[in-house]
Formats: C-alpha cells, sequence, structure tokens
C-alpha cells in the first residue's frame, strides 16, 4: 500500500499536485458566481450592492466561528462547543454589564480572554488525555448553554449600555440610494477576523503546523513540529473566535437570548466544508471558508426574494450542498484518509 | 461474564446512587409504582416511561458505534418518522386502525432507508461517520418540516395512534413494552446469532473483517439501518405520547443525549466492544438525573451543566493517559513539555 502511494505521488508532477488542491474551492466560488446570475435574472432589485454587503451583517458571528472552526477541522479536529459559548458569552457580557455594572471595556476583554481560556483547556483534554475532540467538546456544548441558562433563562437587554451602539454604526460606502452600500462596524470586525485568520495559516509557523498535523498528525510529532502546541492552539483560536462571535452578536442585537446560537455549530460545519476544507484535515482554506457562508446567506436570500419558499428550504439545499461537496472531495480522489494510511 | 458484571459496576452504581438520593428527597414513593386507571404509574415508571424514546436511539446508536461510527441524524429521523406518522393519519380517518397501521409501517420503513443511506455513505462511498450522517443532521428537520407543511400537526385524541405513547397493556405502560420487546429482539439478535460478533469484528478492524470473509459493508448498512428504524420508532412513540409531531423541536439534542447513554454504558467510541445493557443502564440515569436535578431543589437549567459534567467525568475516566497521569502525579516527566501546560486543567476544573 505505502509503495504505491509512493510511487503514485511521485508521478504526479508538482504543479497539477499544487492546482488539485484549488478545484474545492474553485467550484464554491463557482456555485456562488452561478446563484449570483441566476439571482440577477429572476429577481428584480438583486444588482443592489446592498445585497451583497448583507451577507456580512447578518453573518457576522457566523463567519466569525466558521473562522475559527476552520482552524480546528483543518488540525483533522472538530468544535461543537461553539454555539454554546457564544450565546454564553453575549449572556455573560449583559450579566457583568447589567447586573454587576462593570464597564463593557472591561466585561468584552473578560470574555474573550475566558473563551480563549476555556478553548486552551479542551485542547489540552484532547491533546493530553487522548479524549476524541467530539465528546470533549460535547462536554463544552452542555456545559455552556447550561451556563447561559442559569445566569438566565429569559433575553436580558443591553440596550442601555452605550458600548454597544457602536457595533452597529454604519460606514456608507458611496450613497446608499445611488449604487453605493453601507456596512456596520460588526462586519469590519469579521474581515479582520478573516485577514488575520489568512495570515496567521500561511505565513506564520503555527499555521504551517496546523495543516502539518492535520495531514498527518504522527508525521507532523516525528518531523519535529510542536504538535501539543499547534493542537491546544486551535482550540484556543476557535474558542477565542466563538466568544468574539457573541461580542458581535451582542453588538448586533444589543440583548442576549440564552438560546441563541443553538445549532450554529453546524452551520459553522457546513461553511467550512462548502468552502472546501476536507473534514479529515490537512487541506483547506480560510478564505473558502469565507465563500462558504456567503453561499450559505446567499441560499438565503434567494429564498427570501422568492417569497413561496419556506425557511425549511434553507436547510435542505445546504444539507444538499454538503452531500456535493463531501462526495466531491471523495472523488477528487487523493482524500485525507488514504493519505494517513 | 465476570468482566462484563465489572464494566456494568460503575454504572450501576451511579443510578443506584442517584435513585438512593432521590428516595432520600422524596420517600419510597419514588420508587414504588402504584396503578392509576389500571396503568402503572409513580414517578420512576414515568421517568422509564419517558426515557424509552431515548432507550431506543441509544441502543440504535450501540449497534453503530460498535461498527466504529456514529449516527448524528438521528434527532432529525425521529422528527421524520413522528412527521410521516402524524401527517398520514391527521390526512385520513384518525380513528380506523389500518391508517394508523400504515402511518406507523411508513414511518419505519422511511426512517429505515434513511438509516440504510447512512450506511452506504460510510460502507460504499467511504466517507466518514460523522461527516456522512452529519448531512441529514442539517437536512433533516428541514425534511420533517416539508411533510408537515411547516405546521406541527395534531392527531385528535381519539386516535389509536396515541395510545402507542399513553396506552397500557396489562397495567404496563405501551412505551415500556415496546423498549422491552427492541430491547430484548437486539440482544437476542447479537448474542445469540453470529451478527454481534460480526459487528464487533467489522468495528475492530473493518479490513481484517473483509479478509476473513465478513462482508463488513453490508453489515455496516445493516447496523445504520436498524439504528434509523430505531430513530423512527422513537420517533413515532414520543409524537403518539404528545398527539403532535415538532419538526423543529422534537428529539432535539437527542442525538447527544444517545451518544452519552452509549459512552456511560461502557460502549467505546472507538468501535468494537458493545454492551446493550450498559446503554439501557445508561439511559435510565440520564432520565433519572433530570428528575433528580428537580427534586434536589435545583432549578432545571442545571441538568445541562450536570449532563456536561458526566460527559466530562466519563470521558476522562476512559482515557487510559488521564488514568496513567493520575496514578504519577508527581513523577516530572522526561521533557518539560508534557508537564508543563498540564497544570492548567487542574486549575480551571477548580475553578469551574
Amino acid at each position: 500500500m505505502s509503495t504505491t502511494t509512493l510511487t503514485e505521488r511521485s508521478d504526479r508532477s508538482t504543479l497539477f499536485d499544487g492546482l488539485g488542491r484549488y478545484i474545492p474551492i474553485a467550484a464554491t466560488i463557482g456555485l456562488l458566481i452561478a446563484m449570483y446570475a441566476g439571482g440577477l435574472a429572476n429577481y428584480s432589485n438583486f444588482d443592489n450592492p446592498q445585497l451583497i454587503a448583507d451577507l456580512f451583517i447578518g453573518n457576522a458571528a457566523l463567519l466569525i466561528i466558521a473562522v475559527g472552526m476552520t482552524f480546528v477541522i483543518l488540525s483533522g479536529g472538530i468544535d461543537l462547543s461553539v454555539g454554546s459559548m457564544m450565546a454564553f458569552s453575549t449572556m455573560a457580557l449583559a450579566w457583568m454589564t447589567v447586573e454587576l455594572g462593570l464597564p463593557a471595556e472591561i466585561a468584552v476583554p473578560v470574555v474573550l480572554v475566558f473563551g480563549t481560556g476555556s478553548g486552551m483547556f479542551t485542547g489540552a483534554v484532547i491533546h493530553y488525555f487522548k479524549v476524541q475532540p467530539f465528546i470533549a467538546t460535547l462536554a463544552g456544548l452542555f456545559l455552556y448553554r447550561g451556563l447561559t441558562l442559569q445566569i438566565s433563562d429569559r433575553d436580558v437587554s443591553i440596550r442601555e449600555i452605550e458600548f454597544f451602539s457602536w457595533g452597529m454604526d454604519r460606514v456608507e460606502f458611496g450613497n446608499v440610494r445611488e449604487g453605493g452600500f453601507s456596512l456596520p462596524h460588526i462586519s469590519f470586525i469579521a474581515f479582520a477576523v478573516v485577514i488575520i485568520a489568512f495570515i496567521v495559516l500561511h505565513y506564520t509557523r503555527f499555521g504551517r503546523s496546523v495543516y502539518a498535523v492535520g495531514g498527518s498528525e504522527q508525521s507532523a510529532l516525528l518531523m519535529g513540529l510542536p504538535t501539543a502546541r499547534t493542537k491546544v492552539g486551535v482550540y484556543a483560536v476557535s474558542g477565542f473566535c466563538a466568544a468574539l462571535g457573541g461580542v458581535v452578536a451582542a453588538y448586533a442585537t444589543r440583548s442576549a437570548n440564552p438560546l441563541a446560537g443553538v445549532g450554529l455549530e453546524l452551520d459553522a460545519i457546513a461553511a467550512v466544508v462548502i468552502g472546501g476544507t476536507l473534514l479529515t484535515g490537512g487541506s483547506g482554506f480560510v478564505l473558502g471558508t469565507v465563500a462558504g457562508v456567503m453561499v450559505m446567506g446567499m441560499i438565503s436570500t434567494i429564498i427570501a426574494f422568492q417569497g413561496n419558499l419556506n425557511s425549511w428550504w434553507a436547510r435542505i439545499a445546504v444539507g444538499v450542498l454538503l452531500l456535493a461537496f463531501i462526495l466531491l472531495q471523495r472523488f477528487l480522489g487523493r482524500s485525507g484518509e488514504k493519505r494517513k494510511t | 461474564m465476570n468482566s462484563y458484571l465489572k464494566r456494568l459496576f460503575w454504572p450501576l452504581a451511579v443510578l443506584v446512587a442517584l435513585l438512593i438520593v432521590n428516595i432520600a428527597v422524596t420517600g419510597f414513593d419514588f420508587i414504588v409504582p402504584s396503578v392509576h386507571d389500571g396503568r402503572l404509574g409513580g414517578a420512576f415508571v414515568n421517568i422509564l416511561r419517558g426515557a424509552v424514546p431515548l432507550l431506543l436511539i441509544s441502543l440504535g446508536m450501540t449497534i453503530v458505534i460498535a461498527t466504529k461510527g456514529i449516527d448524528l441524524s438521528v434527532g432529525a429521523v425521529y422528527a421524520i418518522g413522528a412527521a410521516i406518522a402524524c401527517q398520514w393519519i391527521l390526512d385520513r380517518d384518525q380513528s380506523a386502525l389500518d391508517t394508523v397501521f400504515t402511518a406507523v409501517v411508513l414511518a419505519l420503513v422511511v426512517a429505515a432507508v434513511i438509516g440504510a443511506w447512512n450506511g452506504t455513505m460510510v460502507a460504499y462511498f467511504g466517507v466518514q461517520p460523522i461527516v456522512a450522517t452529519l448531512i441529514l443532521m442539517i437536512a433533516g428537520r428541514g425534511i420533517a418540516q416539508l411533510i408537515t407543511g411547516g405546521q406541527i400537526p395534531s392527531v385528535s385524541d381519539d386516535t389509536p395512534f396515541v395510545e402507542l405513547g399513553r396506552g397500557a397493556i396489562a397495567t404496563v405502560p405501551v412505551p415500556i413494552v415496546i423498549g422491552l420487546v427492541v430491547f430484548f429482539g437486539l440482544v437476542l439478535l447479537t448474542r445469540t446469532t453470529a451478527l454481534g460478533m460480526l459487528l464487533e469484528s467489522v468495528g475492530g478492524n473493518p479490513e481484517a473483517s473483509r479478509l476473513a470473509g465478513i462482508r463488513s459493508k453490508g453489515i455496516t448498512i445493516l447496523a445504520y439501518l436498524i439504528c434509523g428504524a430505531c430513530a423512527g420508532l422513537a420517533g413515532i412513540i414520543g409524537s403518539a405520547n404528545l398527539g403532535s409531531a415538532d419538526a423543529n423541536n422534537g428529539g432535539l439534542w437527542i442525538e447527544l443525549d444517545a451518544i452519552l447513554a452509549v459512552v456511560i454504558g461502557g460502549t467505546a467510541l472507538l468501535g468494537g466492544r458493545f454492551f446493550l445493557l450498559g446503554t439501557a443502564i445508561g439511559v435510565a440515569i440520564i432520565g433519572t438525573l433530570e428528575d433528580t436535578i428537580i427534586n434536589v431543589g435545583l432549578s432545571s437549567q442545571w441538568q445541562f451543566t450536570a449532563k456536561a459534567i458526566v460527559v466530562f467525568i466519563v470521558a476522562i475516566l476512559q482515557s487510559p493517559e488521564f488514568r496513567a497521569w493520575l496514578l504519577k502525579p508527581f513523577r516530572s516527566g522526561s521533557a518539560a513539555e508534557p508537564t508543563a501546560p498540564e497544570p492548567k486543567p487542574e486549575e480551571k476544573a477548580v475553578a469551574k
């Protein structure tokens, strides 16, 4: 088995190898363009640039969380706790600012540090005690949802806190009435996260280690890469992103809902997979995740434009897309599992 | 057999401890069944009755996990099974027995087909089980809403269908009877025929099993099919009990509870050996835990936190690395790296 793989590898030209990994992301972008073109052809007002901008407003928290999830999935893990973590962060912010009267300037860093720390803890449990990521983060899913509900089982408004009005203040690009568009500050937070994640993944040692660990942890270890630091690191990144998602959700809704983000982990995983990242780890791009989030947003937009379709069609469409992308990855041949054996 | 009992010791001990706590708080009425309107009642019987859908799903999940798989779609299949049964009955003569019969069979067949589809994805397309079943976990509730048209179909209280959830056979509630039948059916199927051994063999090493002449792909599909059918049956019982099918919230998070029950019962997620009786005890623990929390005076919100603690403890106790680490806490490792980050989990665990 190993010898055949070896010869197979040397037969391939590196150029082809390099291009092959772009096929899933090319498919995602092609799909996005096709959906946009289909929308333009069928609905009036679809050419409004605000429509594209809106994709990054409603999905700002999802985008941030999906970026964190990309790190985890690239390393070959999975993080189910992000939806609960997001709800917990929003609720903790509301509790600290409204109940305790802490200034938001202190509460926000506290929440972010807590998210990062809890991610590190999960990562340490996964790495050192060899607990399956699925189970370790499942505990997180229950724990943070439980803590959120214990703080409050109903909505808490943070409308009174001046600090949180900044998030939805809009920056205008051109005149909105004459073909311009506007974006709130939370979208820029999301963009910043994407850019930082892109740089970290492609231009730092940590990023390279993430790919290496996801490709084959054993090989990464034998190469002398810091697998422990990398695996703990990706969960820390995911925890941070989930907490930041919670902060953004606080900005966006200016209230804390104890049941916010139920099932968000699934949306995030779906966005990552539709974005072309291999669920077995080791292959994928953070910009693909951006495209994945845009595709999911575009599905909802088109369903809203169509008018006579119900929101459940969005779930079915996402499921079908997931199926298509998973099968595409399988039939591209060079899957993660084959490489591992 | 001895090692089998040893495996069951800890789950049983936890269950007994929970029961003792409940009896201490609410008195012996908790455990002693009483007869109301020709039907067994009492707190513990009600817990068992309510836990039957979870039991069915957990049993199916045990079979799937034995093959080194996992089925995340059971909650969605639960919703689909409930939606099909309720919608079919709602559109027809509600009191006719054959309508109910057709509805149940139809829901079971569809659920089994969905299970077989999951199995095919895993066995023939070689997709990871988590990924293969994730597709239906996401899309499944959409399909269930498609069936119900976005409504919550409520069947009338006169239809024989609701007896599946509320009725009693010789004073024993029907769900408990169904749960027992499925449980013993699966135990007989896996322990008196070769199927159980084949399942464990496939879970242990699919490639070696194939070389040994086992049709591992067929076995894998069968495992997912059983799991799907169990989830569909759970949906039928759940919706019969409520008299309605909620596509959005029916069976929400039940897949996580089921995985938890399987793990508590001593079946490792790595596949191979499986313990149906352990799973049943795990289900009883989860069911009792929810009532215990309320009985000892904590708010019902605590159940998530309690489950998280249970998941965490069970997962970490099953880890050989953790046990090794516990046994030699003061021996400094060969390198500074493994010891340096490790105090961190300790601090956090205490802080939480």
